[in-house]
């Protein structure tokens, strides 16, 4: 698809909807959202990008093989699980560290590597089909 | 005990680095490992021999009750020596005939890994342990076999073994198993003193169970025909896992439980009668054959069946005679299993009809075989003189059936001695024959192996004292349960039964000998030869047929690869089990109330009904796909009024992408026709009618049901304190229930490798599916 409108507008939209998908993300944790929501926004940012300028642009732009995106993930996600057996804990029990900054205190813990592992398969997996679809389609 | 399995584990994962260094002396600095383990064990003979036993235990999975325990008493001190002992020569021998090999790194890596297995098998005091060393031999044993892997027979010989004796092994674990559930434990040591396990009504289930898996282990009829099948392997794997430890593993479990789960009539009658059923068979089936190596196979088959026998006697003789025998047997024919792997390195073949007069090329491996063929005939004073002493007077002491028990072993025995006539004569003496490779003398490293064994097998025959009160006595005892029992051996017991059979069956067997070339293609022989040789293995290559043929058969029933019935299929199961369930297990009760349905809230429904009617009717794939998207933007809407908002968050998000995904698989979808026949339309109308049913009927069930709010309040409770997090759907799905989310993620993944696959694999196809 070669249009202007769309071009222009996803240069504004684009970079958008990648900060709202990570916002998305990060505010999972008190509020509507999480790894699956962020994961669905940003893979719907790099799609759009792609409709707008093409695939291939869209994976130099993501610099990583979505297939390898979702191993990636799946390694997250067994690996936070695994952090706790150390800790003597059952597999996926969430471990916590509590660092005061400003005032605040931070939540950061596994269940947070966890949820970068779930959005990581999410946008790694849409991004494969429709990239596998898409090459299909020019050919 | 532990340690020296690891280093023979360590040994052969190091290997293959280690020829890269070493070249052709691999073997030789390989063989100090068994060698160094051998030393070791002998330091416990004085030990043992004083009645003491060594345990060791390394706790593994405690609640399961598996350690890595092991135990170190006479049987496994014996069988642990003849492994390691043989294990030596077998390395060095092994450097010699594969030597220049392309390959012969993965034969050190593969033999050193069953070694390690089987010292595993005879130590271990854990029947888990046990069983895992077992199964560990069994797939060395499968590698070591298909060696030569690019020979199609190699392979077939190869998962022949594999298959006979893995499933044995299963059937075996179902066996240990229910013996720790009849004696409380699953330490061996301990089940020694069990009592009455004999009473239990698990006992004849145990029992066949176990000895299935000993059986096809180590060959007894009717599954003997792996064995010959195995001798596809390169020699030195014969003359080591074939002949002298692997296929004594069953023997060797049968001796350790003898004491727990033996003395019973039904233990006398299955491996009395089965061992000398295999001893008889086996022996003359040597006979059969003129490949020096089946036919040292057979004769394995039959020394395996003289083992069993005597173990399922269970007198004192019999106890006895197994030790002496086991041993006596280990060392001669370790010896000419070797030395047939060195007369075909060097002439070229195997088969007696080419071989004769290669005593003058060959003069040291013509004495040494001639030597361990003496005792392999059971001639004094060497040590199988001895062995079959002892087996004669075993049979002629058995409580049951001492007549026909001799008579078997007699006639057996005969064909024995004939048999080891032909190995040691026909290649040796005779006329020169013209063979494929011009025959001179085995390097030092192949007749090294069957000098020491056949010399010791005259030193222990000449001088038994050296052996018979510590280790052969304390052995015996082990198999008999008896910790105090002490003998002497001695060559000469008088003129007495056993030594004028001796005398018939050696006269008898040189007559066989003579006239064997005669008899050898006889329709007798050939005949047998079919009937119980390769009837077994027949009937195992039918059932293998068989299974591979059902297995396509419900394959392509089931995995038909059409899409449209893998959905009928599941569609129809649900509504079939699910409405039988809700209709017939559960009292159904349903009440609507519809007085609480707000008006917008009708209106969503109506938009959700209509626009699915439109998706059904649309005669566009982008009209049906747009109807199904505000169907589920309607869905999201209601979530959005039952106040869950990150399931409606998803639900769009989700919507949208599908409409892109189906928009982009639309295009290669050649055009949206309607083509269905008017009874597959009724059928699919029934099925997608019957799930929309189902699914509303449970539903409104469902509502009617108490709602348990332990499970809502907890994570409402904990969600901020434990996860510190305040949105109680994300906290489920990375902390309280990762391990869902973790199993979603991975189907996800999966489904994504599966599409890739799909459209990229499968280029080809796409398109060419015609439509219902």
């Amino acid at each position: 698809m070669n249009s202007l409108i769309l071009k222009t507008a996803t240069r504004i939209l684009f970079p958008t909807l990648l900060i709202f998908s990570i916002f998305l993300f990060l505010r999972g944790h008190n509020e509507p959202g999480g790894g699956f929501i962020g994961g669905l926004v940003g893979a719907a940012a790099f799609i759009l990008f792609a409709v707008a300028y093409g695939t291939n642009v869209t994976k130099e732009l993501l610099r990583m093989d979505p297939k390898i995106m979702v191993g990636l993930g799946l390694f997250l996600g067994a690996f936070s699980g695994i952090i706790s057996m150390f800790a003597g804990d059952p597999f996926l029990t969430g471990q916590w560290l509590l660092p005061v900054v400003g005032g605040n205190e931070l939540h950061i813990g596994t269940p947070l590597i966890f949820d970068i592992g779930v959005y990581l398969v999410v946008v790694g997996f849409t991004l494969a089909a429709i990239f596998a679809l898409e090459e299909e389609e020019v050919e | 005990m532990l340690l020296s399995v690891i280093i023979i584990f360590v040994a052969s994962l190091l290997a293959p680095f280690l020829h890269k260094a070493l070249k052709g002396s691999t073997g030789w600095v390989l063989s100090l490992i068994p060698l160094g383990i051998f030393s070791w064990l002998l330091t416990f003979i004085p030990a043992v021999s004083s009645g003491e036993v060594i345990r060791e235990s390394v706790t593994w999975v405690s609640y399961l009750g598996i350690n890595l325990s092991f135990y170190l008493d006479g049987l496994s001190l014996l069988f642990g020596l003849i492994i390691t002992g043989i294990g030596t020569f077998i390395l060095i021998y092994g450097g010699g005939y594969l030597h220049g090999h392309p390959q012969i790194s993965r034969f050190y890596l593969s033999i050193l890994l069953f070694m390690g297995s089987m010292v595993g098998v005879v130590l271990a005091d854990n029947i888990i342990t046990m069983f895992i060393f077992w199964e560990m031999t069994s797939i060395s044993s499968y590698l070591l076999i298909g060696f030569n892997h690019e020979k199609e027979d190699s392979r077939k010989s190869a998962l022949q073994a594999l298959l006979v004796t893995g499933s044995g092994g299963l059937a075996m674990l179902a066996g240990l198993i229910l013996l720790s559930v009849i004696t409380g434990t699953m330490e061996m040591s301990e089940m020694l003193n069990a009592t009455g396990v004999a009473e239990s009504p698990l006992y004849l289930g145990m029992l066949i169970l176990v000895l299935i898996g000993c059986f096809t282990k180590s060959a007894q009829f009717p599954f003997h025909f792996w064995l010959p099948g195995a001798m596809a392997a390169p020699t030195p794997v014969s003359a080591y896992l074939h002949s002298a430890t692997m296929v004594k593993a069953g023997v060797y479990l049968m001796a350790r439980l003898n004491p727990v789960v033996g003395g019973t009539e039904i233990w006398f009658y299955l491996l009395t009668g089965f061992g000398a059923a295999t001893m008889l068979f086996g022996a003359w089936l040597a006979l059969c054959h003129t490949d020096l190596k089946k036919i040292l196979a057979y004769t394995t088959v039959m020394a395996l069946g003289t083992l069993t026998m005597l173990i399922g006697m269970g007198h004192e003789y019999a106890m006895k005679a197994a030790a002496v025998f086991l041993l006596a047997h280990s060392m001669y024919k370790g010896a000419l299993f070797m030395i047939a792997g060195a007369i075909d390195h060097e002439a070229g073949t195997r088969d007696v009809k080419f071989l004769g007069g290669l005593r003058k090329l060959m003069p040291l491996s013509a004495a040494f075989a001639a030597l361990a063929a003496l005792s392999m005939a059971g001639v004094a004073p060497l040590f199988g003189f001895i062995g079959k002493e002892l087996i004669y007077e075993a049979a002629l002491t058995s409580y049951a059936f001492p007549m026909a028990l001799i008579a078997i072993a007699v006639i057996a025995n005969i064909a024995g001695v004939a048999a080891s006539g032909i190995v040691a004569i026909k290649p040796f003496y005779g006329e020169e024959k013209e063979t494929p490779k011009h025959a001179h003398e085995a390097p030092l490293s192949m007749w090294l192996g069957p000098a020491v064994l056949s010399v010791s097998s005259l030193v222990f025959g000449v001088l038994p004292f050296l052996i018979d009160g510590s280790l052969i006595s304390k052995a015996s005892a082990a198999i008999g349960g008896t910790p105090d029992l002490v003998f002497k051996l001695s060559l000469w017991h008088g003129v007495n039964a056993a030594l004028i059979l001796s005398i018939v069956t050696f006269l008898s067997g040189v007559g066989v000998f003579l006239i064997w070339e005669k008899i050898r293609d006889g329709a007798g022989l050939q005949g047998y030869a079919r009937w119980i040789g390769q009837g077994p293995e027949n009937g195992y290559q039918h059932t293998l047929d068989g299974m591979l043929a059902f297995a396509g058969l419900q394959t392509r029933f089931f995995q038909n690869g059409y899409l449209r019935y893998y959905l009928i299929t599941i569609l129809a199961t649900t509504v079939l089990l699910l409405g039988y369930t809700l209709f017939n297990k559960t009292e159904l009760v349903m009440s609507a109330d519809f007085s609480q349905i707000y008006s917008y809230e009708w209106v969503l429904a109506v938009i959700i009904v209509i626009s699915a009617f439109v998706a059904l009717r649309a005669q566009s794939g982008l009209v049906a796909i747009a109807a199904l998207g505000v169907m589920g933007y309607s869905i999201a809407l209601i979530y959005v009024l039952f106040s869950a908002p990150d399931l409606a968050i998803t639900q769009v998000l989700v919507e949208t992408l599908t409409v892109i995904l189906v928009a982009l698989v639309l295009i290669h979808i050649p055009q949206f026709k309607v083509e269905a026949k008017t009874s597959s339309k009724v059928r699919d109308g029934l099925i997608a009618g019957g799930i929309g049913a189902l699914v509303t009927v449970f539903t409104l069930a469902l509502l009617q049901l108490d709602f348990d709010p332990f499970m809502s309040e907890y994570f409402a409770q904990n969600s901020y304190e434990i996860a510190y997090g305040r949105n109680i759907v994300n906290v489920i799905l990375v902390d309280f229930r990762a391990l869902d989310t973790l199993g979603e993620i991975v189907v996800i993944g999966v489904a994504g490798v599966g599409i890739f696959a799909l459209i990229k694999l499968g280029k080809s196809l796409f398109g060419k599916e015609e439509n219902a």
